[in-house]
C-alpha cells in the first residue's frame, strides 16, 4: 500500500513525535508513505477564520500537487493523501467538498490554481491515519503484528473536535469508535468515558488561558476517574494542549493528577514492539512509564 | 364495433390543458395549440383552464357530437391521474373510450423543466406522438371478471380491528390475520390516549372481543401471510398458522397450565411488557389477550427443546388443550380484496448511543414508560426506576429517531402528543419535576394544542432544543449520581445541564424491518423509508398500485389513533365498493395472436409467466387465453414474426409514438 | 441564436407503467427539474420492449435510448424485467457491431418511489450522450424542419 503523506506544519514542529511514531509504525506495517513535495500550509486556523476562499485555495494547491505527484486525473483510480493532523485533514476534506459543490467558491479556487498552472479533478481521497489503519489496512492486519499487547492498560481514547465534524466521514460524529477498536486490537482496554469529543480548550489556552485550562482539566480528571492510565489523541493541538500545560493546570486546580497524553501512533508503536526513542516518547512532558507487553 | 367507424377517416380533436398555471406557467399553450393544428388528421385544437372539470369534458364531448370527431387527445397530466376521467367522457359522448390518448405534459414536462421554450417543444413532441398513435387506436371493450365477496385484513392493531369489524357489520366474511398471538397491536399497550386521557383498554378491549365473537370474522392469530396469487377480485392467499402447541378451540384461558409450569417464576423476556417483566415458556400474552388462549414458546419450553420435561402444564389442563406435537399449518383463502394494516415498529434507541439507552439503566423508551404507567403493567401503574425508587426529576427527550438526517428524516407525528401525555401522567403519579426537550412542539389536531396549554399550566417544564446527550459525567455535587441531559435551550440561548433520575426517549415510528418482504408479497410499493406507497397521496390515499389491495394505518406512514381509524374506514369503503359491485373491469390490453402470421415456433409460450398461451396442435399456432393474460406484452416483444400483438400497445402504435417524440428536440 | 447551435441530444425513453413511469410522475410531483431532452414512451412492462423499438428510435434520429424497469424481483408481471434484460445484453452486442457506442443505450431499474433517481439518471445520460456527440448514421433522416422553433417563439 502506497500513500502520499501530508505532514502539515505541526508534525514538523510541536508534533514531531506524531510524525516519528507514525512513520515508524507505517514502516513496520508495510504501509508506504511518500511525503508530498513542495506542500504548503493547509489553510486551517487563522486563514479559515479570516478568508475562507484563500484558505480553501491553499488547501486545494496541496490537493492539486497530490494529483500531480500521485499521477492521477480524470478516469484514473484515486490516490490516498494521509493527513495526520486533525485540522489539516478536515480542511483538506472540506476544500474537496467545496470544490465539488460550491460553484462560486469552487470557481475562484479553480482560477487560483490555474494561475499557478495547477488543476484539481477530484481524484484524491483524504485519509486520517485512524481511517487508514482501521478501514484501509484493517485491524486484523495490525493485530497480527502486535508483539507486545497492551494487556491491562486502560486507555481513554480522545478524538477531539476536528475529525468528528461534517465532511469527516470515517467515524460516527457523536460516538466515534475507531480509536477504541484500534486499542482493543492492540490488546488494551479502552475505558468507556463520555468526553471523547468534548473540546480540549486548545484555541483558548493561548488567549483566555484560565478557561482553556479548565476545559483540559475536566477532560483529564474524568479520564482518570474512569480509570484511564493514559489518554490518546489523534491531533497535534489536542496533544500539545492536554499534555504541556499540566503544570499551570496543577497550580490552578490543586487536585489535578498528572496523566500521560500520547499520540495513538506512539502506543501502536509500543504494541508493535518498537523502541521508545523511535516513537518520540522521550519528548513527553508527562512521562509514560508504564511497562507494555509484560 | 361498427365497420363504418373503423373505415372512417380519422378525425382527431386535441385538447391542451392549462391545469390552472401548473402547465400554463411553463408551457406556451398557444404555441402547442398552433403546432397541433399542423398535425395530420387533426380537425380541431382547443385549450382550456382545467380539462378534467365538467366544462372541460363537455368541450370534447360537444366536439365529438358536432364535429364528428372519432379520436381524442388530451394533453394534460399523467394518464395514471386522469386517463379514466377522459375515457369516460369520451364514452359518454358515444365514442368507444379507447379512441382516446393522453399526453403527459404536466408531470413529465411543466413540473420538471426549467426553460419555457424547451418545455414547450417537449410538449409539442408528446402531443405529436399522441396524435400519431391515437389514429391507430382501436375500439375495445373492458373484460368483466367476477369478484370474490370475501375480504382479508392483514394486521390486528386498531386499524385492522376497525376495518374487520366494519366489513363484518356490512355483512362481508372477513379473515383477520395477526402475526402476534393476540390482536390489539400497539394500542393494547397504552394506558391512556391523548388528548382526552381516556383509558385505551376501555375503548379497545370491547372492540377486540367483538372481533372474537363476530359471526362474520375469522381470526387467525400467531399467523402470517406467506403467499399471494391472483389479481383484483380474485386473490388466493396462503396463511401460515404458527404452532401454538395449544388447541385454540379447547383452551379457555384459565391459566392453570401457566401456574403448573415447572418454572416457578417467569424467566423469559415478556415482549408485551417491553422486557420490563419476565414470563414463563407457557404464557398468556396479557390478561385481555384476544383470543384468550395461552401459547408455548418453543425457544424456551424444556419439553419442546429437549423432550425431557415433566409436562406439568399438560397434566394441569383439564381440557387436554396442550399438544406438543402441533406443527405449523397452511390455510388457503380466496378473497376479492385485501386490506393491509400492518402498523409500525418503534425506533431502536440504541442507534443513538449518545442518549445512553441500554447503557444507563434509567434511560427508558417511551413505550417502556407506557407499560410503567399502565395499571396492568409490570409495576401496576407505579412509575419506578430500576431500583424501585420513585424518580424526582424526569427528562423527556423528543424526536429520538425522528427529524434527524442520521436516522429518520420524517416527523413521527405522534411523539409530541404522547410525550405530553406521559409528562402529565408521570407528573400526576409521582409529583416529579418533568422536563420536555423538544425541537418544535407539533400539536395540530382536535384538542391537541389545548392539551399542550394544559401541560404548560400544570407546571411541566419545556426546553426548546434538541438534546445533545445523556451523560453520567457530573461536574457539580447536585449532579452526583444522576443522569445529566445536555441541551441547548435555544429560547434563552444557553447550553444547559439538566440532572434527572429518569430519561424517557420519545422514540419515533418506523416502517417494519420486513416491510420490503411484505411489500413484495403483495406486489405493492414502498417509499424509501419503507412506508407502503399509496396510489395517490391525495386522491387515492388508501389504494395501492395493485388493484384490490388497500392500505390503512401506520404502515402507510406515522399517524395517531383517530387518523388510523379514519383511514381504516376509508380502506373498508374502497374494498366494499369493489366487492359489492360484484365484478371488475380489466384493462383490455391483452395480447393476441394473428393466426396467419404465427409459425408455431413456441417462443411466446416460454415467455408467459401466467401460462396464458397454449399451442394449438391442429392449427399449428399459439393461442392466448385473454382471461389469463395480464397484459405485460413480453410475448409480443419476443415474437419473431410479429404474430403476437398487444391491444393498446401494438408495435405500430409504439413505432408511431417513437416517430412522434422524435419530431422535435 | 448562433449559426451552429450547441448539440442537444435527443433521447427516447421506454418506461414501464408500474415503476419507472410512476417514478417519473413522482419526480414531477416533487418538482425535480431535469434536462428536457428525454421523451418518454410508456409501455406496460419493460418486458414489452422489443429491441426493434430501440433500433427504430436510433434510426429515426434519437442519439440515445433509456430503458426503465422495476428492480429485479419487483416486476408487476413477475419477471418481465428479466426477460428484457436478456434481450438488452444481446442488443448491446449487436449495436456495437453496428459501430454504435453502447453508452447510448442505458438500462436502469427505478422503482415507483425513486423520483430522484429519474432526475439523476436523465441528467447523467443527457450529459453522457452530449459528450458522445450526435449519432451519425448513414441515411439517418434529417431532423424535421424545425417548425417548433417558430411555435415556441410565438
Amino acid at each position: 500500500m502506497n500513500h502520499l503523506y501530508y505532514p502539515g506544519c505541526s508534525l514538523k514542529s510541536t508534533g514531531r513525535a506524531y510524525e516519528e511514531s507514525l512513520l515508524a509504525v507505517c514502516a513496520t506495517l508495510g504501509v508506504g508513505l511518500t511525503e508530498l513535495q513542495d506542500w504548503n500550509c493547509c489553510g486551517a486556523t487563522s486563514y479559515m477564520a479570516i478568508d475562507e476562499v484563500k484558505a480553501f485555495a491553499l488547501a486545494a494547491r496541496n490537493l492539486a500537487l497530490a494529483e500531480e505527484q500521485g499521477k492521477v486525473g480524470p478516469g484514473t483510480p484515486t490516490v490516498d493523501l494521509v493527513a495526520p493532523c486533525a485540522a489539516c485533514y478536515l480542511v483538506l476534506a472540506k476544500a474537496q467538498h467545496c470544490l465539488e459543490e460550491n460553484k462560486e467558491v469552487g470557481g475562484k479556487i479553480t482560477a487560483a490554481l490555474a494561475a499557478a498552472q495547477l488543476q484539481y479533478t477530484g481524484r484524491v481521497v483524504m485519509r486520517h491515519p485512524l481511517d487508514l489503519f482501521t478501514n484501509a489496512l484493517g485491524l486484523d492486519a495490525i493485530k497480527a503484528q502486535v508483539t507486545k499487547p497492551l494487556t491491562g492498560l486502560k486507555v481513554a481514547c480522545y478524538y477531539g473536535c476536528q475529525i468528528v465534524r461534517p465532511y469527516a466521514t470515517f467515524d460516527d460524529q457523536y460516538h466515534p469508535m475507531t480509536m477504541d477498536h484500534l486499542v482493543t486490537a492492540l490488546g488494551g482496554t479502552p475505558v468507556d468515558w463520555p468526553l471523547k469529543t468534548r473540546c480540549c480548550g486548545g484555541s483558548l489556552t493561548g488567549t483566555v488561558q484560565e478557561v482553556g485550562l479548565r476545559m483540559s482539566y475536566h477532560l483529564l480528571k474524568e479520564a482518570r476517574k474512569r480509570g484511564a492510565d493514559v489518554l490518546l489523541t489523534a491531533c497535534p493541538l489536542c496533544q500539545f494542549n492536554l499534555e504541556c500545560y499540566q503544570d499551570p493546570m496543577k497550580a490552578l486546580f490543586p487536585d489535578h493528577e498528572p496523566l500521560p497524553v500520547l499520540y495513538f501512533t506512539q502506543l501502536m508503536g509500543l504494541a508493535l514492539g518498537l523502541e521508545r526513542a523511535r516513537l518520540g516518547l522521550q519528548r513527553l512532558f508527562v512521562p509514560f512509564r508504564q511497562p507494555v507487553g509484560v | 364495433m361498427s365497420e363504418t367507424m373503423q373505415s372512417a377517416e380519422p378525425r382527431v380533436g386535441v385538447y391542451v390543458c392549462h391545469c390552472g398555471i401548473n402547465i400554463a406557467a411553463k408551457v406556451d399553450i398557444a404555441a402547442v395549440v398552433e403546432f397541433a393544428k399542423t398535425l395530420p388528421y387533426v380537425i380541431v385544437v382547443r385549450d382550456y383552464k382545467f380539462m378534467c372539470s365538467d366544462p372541460g369534458q363537455e368541450l370534447l364531448q360537444q366536439d365529438i357530437k358536432e364535429l364528428g370527431l372519432n379520436r381524442i387527445v388530451v394533453a394534460s397530466c399523467s394518464p395514471l391521474m386522469h386517463e379514466a376521467t377522459f375515457r369516460h367522457a369520451t364514452e359518454a359522448a358515444g365514442l368507444n373510450q379507447f379512441y382516446f390518448q393522453m399526453a403527459n405534459i404536466r408531470e413529465h414536462v411543466s413540473w420538471v423543466t426549467a426553460d419555457k421554450a424547451l418545455a414547450t417543444r417537449k410538449s409539442q413532441a408528446l402531443v405529436s406522438a399522441a396524435v400519431r398513435r391515437v389514429v391507430l387506436n382501436e375500439p375495445l371493450e373492458h373484460q368483466k371478471v367476477p369478484v370474490k365477496p370475501n375480504v382479508l385484513v392483514v394486521g390486528g392493531g386498531i386499524a385492522g380491528i376497525h376495518a374487520a369489524l366494519t366489513l363484518a357489520n356490512a355483512g362481508k366474511q372477513v379473515t383477520l390475520v395477526e402475526r402476534e398471538p393476540t390482536i390489539g397491536g400497539h394500542m393494547a399497550k397504552f394506558d391512556k390516549t391523548f388528548p382526552t386521557l381516556d383509558c385505551a383498554a376501555c375503548i379497545l378491549t370491547p372492540k377486540m372481543s367483538m372481533v372474537r365473537s363476530h359471526p362474520n370474522i375469522t381470526m387467525l392469530t400467531y399467523a402470517e401471510v406467506v403467499g399471494v396469487e391472483g389479481y383484483v377480485g380474485n386473490f388466493t392467499v396462503k396463511v401460515k398458522k404458527k404452532a401454538r402447541y395449544v388447541h385454540e378451540e379447547l383452551c379457555v384461558g384459565c391459566n392453570e397450565c401457566v401456574e403448573a409450569c415447572v418454572y416457578k417464576e417467569g424467566r423469559f423476556t415478556d415482549t408485551f411488557n417491553e422486557g420490563l417483566s419476565k414470563r414463563k415458556p407457557v404464557y398468556m400474552p396479557f390478561p385481555q389477550a384476544t383470543p384468550s388462549v395461552v401459547l408455548i414458546d418453543p425457544e424456551s419450553c424444556i419439553e419442546l427443546k429437549t423432550g425431557k420435561c415433566k409436562k406439568q402444564c399438560a397434566t394441569a389442563c383439564t381440557r387436554n388443550a396442550i399438544d406438543f406435537t402441533m406443527t405449523d399449518e397452511i390455510v388457503a383463502l380466496e378473497v376479492g380484496a385485501i386490506i393491509i394494516a400492518t402498523g409500525f415498529q418503534t425506533f431502536d434507541a440504541t442507534r443513538i448511543p449518545q442518549y445512553g439507552y441500554g447503557k444507563f439503566p434509567n434511560v427508558y423508551t417511551s413505550l417502556e414508560v407506557e407499560r410503567l404507567v399502565n395499571a396492568s403493567g409490570p409495576t401496576g401503574g407505579e412509575v419506578q426506576l430500576r431500583d424501585g425508587s420513585t424518580p424526582k426529576r424526569v427528562g423527556i427527550i423528543h424526536c429520538v429517531g425522528s427529524r434527524d438526517e442520521k436516522t429518520n428524516r420524517h416527523c413521527s407525528r405522534v411523539c409530541c402528543m404522547y410525550s405530553l401525555k406521559l409528562a402529565h401522567l408521570i407528573h400526576e403519579r409521582t409529583d416529579a419535576e418533568v422536563y420536555n426537550l423538544y425541537i418544535d412542539m407539533r400539536t395540530p389536531g382536535k384538542g391537541y394544542e389545548e392539551f399542550y396549554d394544559k401541560l404548560l399550566k400544570e407546571g411541566v417544564n419545556f426546553i426548546r432544543g434538541r438534546a445533545a446527550e445523556v451523560t453520567d459525567w457530573t461536574v457539580t455535587p447536585e449532579e452526583e449520581g444522576k443522569l445529566v441531559i445536555r441541551a441547548e435551550d435555544t429560547l434563552i440561548g444557553v447550553v444547559r445541564r439538566i440532572p434527572v433520575d429518569m430519561v424517557v426517549l420519545s422514540v419515533g415510528l418506523e416502517a417494519h424491518a420486513d416491510a420490503d418482504e411484505v411489500r413484495r408479497l403483495f406486489n405493492i410499493s414502498c417509499s424509501k423509508e419503507g412506508w407502503f406507497l399509496e396510489r395517490h397521496p391525495k386522491l387515492a390515499p388508501v389504494s395501492t398500485f395493485t388493484d384490490g389491495i388497500f392500505i390503512a394505518g401506520a404502515c402507510q406512514g406515522p399517524k395517531d389513533i383517530p387518523d388510523t381509524v379514519a383511514q381504516a374506514g376509508a380502506a373498508v369503503a374502497e374494498a366494499l365498493a369493489l366487492v359489492d359491485r360484484g365484478f371488475v373491469e380489466l384493462e383490455p390490453n391483452t395480447a393476441f395472436i394473428t393466426k396467419e402470421l404465427c409459425s408455431g415456433c413456441h417462443t411466446c409460450i416460454a415467455m408467459c409467466p401466467f401460462s396464458a398461451i397454449r399451442y394449438n396442435k391442429e392449427a399449428g399456432v399459439a393461442e392466448i387465453n385473454p382471461a389469463l393474460c395480464k397484459g405485460c406484452g413480453t410475448c409480443v416483444a419476443a415474437c419473431p414474426s410479429g404474430a403476437a400483438q398487444q391491444h393498446l400497445f401494438t408495435d405500430e402504435q409504439i413505432f408511431q409514438e417513437i416517430e412522434g417524440v422524435l419530431n422535435y428536440v | 441564436m448562433s449559426d451552429t447551435p450547441a448539440f442537444e441530444p435527443r433521447i427516447v425513453a421506454f418506461f414501464c407503467n408500474w415503476c419507472t413511469y410512476t417514478a417519473a410522475d413522482l419526480a414531477g410531483t416533487a418538482r425535480l427539474t431535469y434536462a428536457p431532452n428525454v421523451r418518454v414512451v410508456r409501455i406496460m412492462c419493460s418486458g414489452r420492449l422489443d429491441p426493434q423499438f430501440v433500433v427504430t428510435a436510433l434510426r429515426q434520429g434519437a442519439d440515445g435510448v433509456l430503458i426503465g424497469g422495476c428492480h429485479p424481483g419487483d416486476c408487476h408481471y413477475q419477471e418481465g424485467n428479466y426477460k428484457m434484460l436478456r434481450r438488452f445484453h444481446l442488443l448491446k452486442r449487436m449495436l456495437k457491431q453496428f459501430g454504435i457506442d453502447d453508452q447510448r443505450v442505458r438500462l436502469e431499474w427505478i422503482s415507483a418511489s425513486e423520483g430522484d433517481k429519474v432526475q439523476r439518471v436523465i441528467n447523467e445520460m443527457v450529459a453522457q450522450v452530449r459528450d458522445l456527440g450526435p449519432l451519425a448514421l448513414v441515411g439517418k433522416p434529417t431532423p424535421h424542419p424545425d417548425a417548433s422553433e417558430k411555435h415556441a417563439a410565438a
